[in-house]
């Protein structure tokens, strides 16, 4: 390739930026600020409901991850959950309804390749590499404060 | 109250992740396991249990409550046990979560298809 070719790409893609579309930084972080908001505000709402009840804290709280786990798993079967996502990235990706969804999506996309290799390798696609660097991460900060502090 | 509290700071928290994958351009599971380590080191760091005080679901529901979950737990165990305490406290801590996602999560996979 000749130099004029490669200056005339280089102008080619700087003319290109131009009808690239903008990433709309500011509006995703709001999106994500409102949706994951909600998603929280609707799991204060099961903590809630179970707390006015006898049960004892930490199994209000154990049991409140589990309903927003089956909800996002429900919403995600139901290809719901999904079109949130794309609207509300991380608001919907980060909340643990995002987690159930990134387990049935793969595991329902995958299926024709069986329920072993399909549906059971591809559950933990990203659920995977979360849970084992939380573990390592968890591990590593326990050990710390409880040799070191 | 307490529902706008959860409001806030887990909108806040996901507001966050959002802002640091679009200005670092990972891709979201990269932003979801350095969130859930980000959760397990300010729980080492005391800062994340005050949080989940203020704002209850609004900080665990969001996924830097599974790593202080995962080290709440395990230095519960080790206060008693030491050492064994950490490898019999975390998984015990975040049981309901991690079973929840096995057992619903291959439930609705194999229920449902997916659309279009």
């Amino acid at each position: 390739m000749t130099k004029a070719n490669i200056r005339e790409q280089e102008a080619y893609s700087v003319f290109l930026e131009d009808f690239r579309p903008k990433r709309p930084t500011f509006r995703n972080i709001v999106v994500a600020f409102f949706t994951g908001g909600m998603i929280c505000a609707v799991g204060q709402g099961v903590l809630s409901y179970l707390l006015s009840g006898s049960m004892p804290e930490k199994q209000a709280y154990a049991l409140t991850s589990s309903v927003m786990v089956f909800l996002g798993a429900f919403l995600t079967g139901l290809g719901v959950y999904d079109k949130l996502g794309i609207f509300a990235g991380m608001g919907a990706a980060l909340p643990i309804t995002g987690l159930a969804n990134s387990v049935v999506s793969p595991a329902m996309e995958y299926k024709r390749e069986g329920f072993v290799l399909g549906v059971g390798a591809r559950m933990f696609q990203v659920a995977g590499p979360v849970i084992v660097y939380a573990t390592l991460a968890a591990t590593i900060v326990s050990l710390i404060k409880l040799y070191v502090f | 109250m307490a529902y706008v509290k959860a409001f806030l700071v887990g909108g806040f928290l996901c507001a966050i992740a959002q802002a640091a994958m679009d200005l670092t351009k990972a891709n979201p599971a990269i932003i979801m396991v350095s969130a859930v380590s980000a959760g397990a080191v300010l729980s080492g760091l005391g800062l994340y249990a005050p949080l989940v005080e203020v704002a209850g679901a609004g900080a665990t529901i969001p996924l830097p409550g599974f790593g202080h979950t995962l080290v709440t737990g395990m230095m519960e165990d080790a206060a008693q046990w030491g050492l064994f305490g950490i490898l019999t406290g975390g998984f015990k801590a975040v049981s309901a979560g991690l079973l929840s996602a096995v057992l619903f999560g291959y439930l609705m996979a194999v229920l449902f298809n997916p659309k279009g």
